[in-house]
């Protein structure tokens, strides 16, 4: 009888594999009807379905995809804030992830004329201004340069925007989640104008893409200088073309705008030229209605990613709280996590590796037994800089800055487990 | 005669070599150098004080008919902006008040970022499709109706720089930050002085999009 029922399932599990494949490219984005709950017949002392049969070979899926049971982890967007969704943002789900290395095809997206695709061999970058040769470089001549290989993360300056005036989104993702850490593969700009020379003049450089939306930004020289770079890869494989294939800007350290993507023109001048996005966007608003420019820096940060809104407690009894911190100066020092809305604190792990300009990793083991908790975590970076409350930034910056919310977030931990974004105050 | 080639050649060592010298200091030997047109084609940014504006001209009057057909679908007839789409005209005063619109006429701060951004990525899907002379028309129509210019004023290449606009001393510039008091790397551990009195939940805002229930 058992027996029987287990071919039963077997035959099941083919036909369902048999229907995913025939759907082909789109099996692993809908969602496959796998059950949810837990089978027994798979449990010991049973021989599991799995066992006995033989899997899918070598080659079933020549460029792996995740598990289908973690068809929840995707990118997510919040259609009410942009008009278009090529002119839009989407979401990291850091809820779902462990480490510090976010998988390329979970990295969030931030486009102003949706994803250019272009052939590399296409791919020109041409410099131009104040230098002493103007010159036009292929993806192949950039491969040639000498090459760096860096983690950085990157973050857009208006993460957590929509919680200026107070909790918005009901989420660890709608909140942090435009932040994301890859390995970079590229050339640094201080090698590439080996090749082109500079003039003394020299005090600004114009980066522009050559997406439909032709995202420029000016960056000041010492910066262009220090440690940007052009990459061509993310954690070991070309750049997705969401993320700027064949070639991107990475300016480490500041805020994501500025790392233009589908980077076609570096023009080095001597003033900044004042872009559409450095002047009406990207600047932040006081409340006597001046507005700070130039404000680049991602200051430092750090948020709990479980439990979190999207992470309810499940259990009662030993837990393991996780996080993210990072700092746009340098390297996170130390992290404390207060379960109490910020009334005693306690230093968290950070575990390695820990580097600059980088998302660090931190842990703290705690007992849940059904009660509500108000749980933040606080960043210290190197440069002794400590994570700010909204009611710090808020007496300095009013409610309408949009960009540079590095606040503390709380969340709440409800009796049942629940867990809510909240204010306090 | 000998002296003065002598002299001659003194004087070309010094003063060209040298230059000759740097020119040549490429030190990977990669890449090309581009021609003036390809430059051309690619350098079509224009900063503040008009450099890299290209030759052309044009008024409200012509740019109220570019606009129409061009623009006035997703920013509005009066740039009032349509839906989300950004509104283009309007907001003075607005800047210091609860709600904040910026707009070109109350928040840009060059007419040159108008150009530049227009001829970039406008229309919305067709971005480089205006010629010069279309663009400065709808620049020109954007600055009438903000009350910038007239509607006859004819916006050109030498003038684009020299346009003054209503909040060009609104931006604070070096950043400040880091602004927070604590930057000593030492805050309170025990018994702090916090609220833990909950003012607002996300929740009740209810404006988080659902999960598909599958």
């Amino acid at each position: 009888m058992k027996k029987n029922k287990q071919k039963e399932l077997k035959i099941n599990r083919r036909e369902l594999l048999a229907g995913s494949a025939s759907l082909g490219a789109i099996a692993f984005s809908s969602k496959v009807a796998y059950s949810k709950e837990t089978n027994l017949d798979n449990l010991p002392p049973n021989v599991p379905e799995w066992t006995g049969e033989l899997g899918e070979g070598v080659d079933a899926n020549p460029y792996g995809m995740p598990s289908e049971f973690e068809n929840n982890v995707i990118r997510r967007n919040v259609e009410w804030l942009t008009a278009s969704t090529e002119s839009s943002v989407n979401f990291t789900p850091i809820q779902d992830l462990e480490g510090i290395v976010t998988p390329n095809g979970l990295c969030f997206e931030r486009h102003h004329g949706g994803v250019s695709i272009i052939n590399p061999k296409d791919y020109r970058l041409m410099i131009n201004g104040l230098v002493d040769r103007e010159m036009i470089f292929t993806l192949d001549d950039l491969k040639r340069f000498p090459q760096t290989n860096k983690f950085y993360f990157l973050e857009c300056a208006a993460n957590g925007g929509m919680e200026w005036k107070g909790s918005q989104l009901n989420g660890c993702q709608y909140t942090f989640g435009m932040v994301h850490n890859v390995q970079y593969t590229g050339v640094k700009l201080s090698d590439l104008i080996l090749e082109t020379g500079l003039k003394p003049k020299a005090k600004w450089v114009l980066a522009e893409g050559s997406d439909s939306s032709g995202m420029t930004r000016s960056i000041p020289i010492e910066k262009i200088l220090d440690d940007c770079m052009i990459a061509w890869a993310m954690n070991g494989e070309a750049l997705r073309s969401e993320q700027g294939y064949p070639a991107r800007l990475v300016v480490p350290g500041w805020e994501g705008n500025m790392w233009v993507k589908w980077l076609r023109r570096l023009e080095f001048g001597d003033m900044p030229y004042m872009t559409r996005e450095e002047t009406s966007k990207y600047t932040d608003l006081l409340p006597d209605g001046k507005a700070r420019m130039f404000t680049w820096v991602m200051d430092a940060k750090s948020v709990v990613t479980s439990p979190s809104p999207e992470k309810s407690i499940l259990y009662r009894g030993i837990q393991q709280l996780r996080g993210l911190a990072w700092s746009g100066r340098g390297k996170i020092k130390r992290v404390d996590v207060s379960l109490d809305g910020g009334k005693n604190w306690q230093t968290a792990k950070l575990h390695d590796p820990v580097m600059s300009k980088s998302l660090a990793r931190f842990t703290l083991p705690f007992e849940w037994n059904g009660q509500e908790l108000l749980v933040q975590s606080r960043a210290i970076d190197e440069t002794n800089y400590v994570q700010p409350t909204i009611h710090e930034l808020q007496k300095l910056r009013g409610v309408n800055s949009i960009y540079h919310n590095n606040s503390i977030a709380t969340w709440k931990v409800n009796k049942d487990g629940t867990v809510d974004n909240v204010r306090l105050g | 005669m000998f002296a003065l080639v002598k002299k001659s050649l003194i004087f070309f060592v010094l003063l060209f070599i040298p230059n000759l010298i740097i020119a040549d200091e490429r030190k990977f030997n990669l890449g090309k150098i581009a021609t003036k047109t390809e430059i051309a084609g690619w350098d079509i940014d224009v900063r503040p004080d008009g450099l890299g504006a290209p030759l052309g001209s044009g008024n409200a009057i012509k740019g109220e008919e570019v606009y129409a057909e061009q623009c006035a679908s997703c920013h509005g007839d009066f740039g009032e902006g349509i839906d989300r789409w950004p509104e283009l005209v309007g907001g003075e005063d607005s800047l210091d008040t609860h709600d904040p619109v910026k707009t070109t006429g109350s928040y840009w701060p060059y007419a040159s970022t108008m150009y530049d951004y227009i001829y970039r990525a406008m229309p919305f899907g067709v971005a480089q499709s205006l010629t010069y002379d279309e663009t400065y028309q709808v620049v020109a129509y954007l600055l009438y109706m903000n009350e910038i210019i007239d509607e006859d004023f004819v916006l050109n290449n030498k003038n684009i720089g020299k346009i003054k606009m209503p909040n060009v001393k609104g931006f604070l510039i070096p950043d400040p930050r880091p602004d927070i008091a604590n930057v000593n790397g030492n805050p309170c551990m025990q018994n702090c002085n916090s609220s833990t009195k909950i003012i607002g939940k996300a929740r009740d805002i209810d404006v988080t999009p659902e999960e598909e229930k599958s």
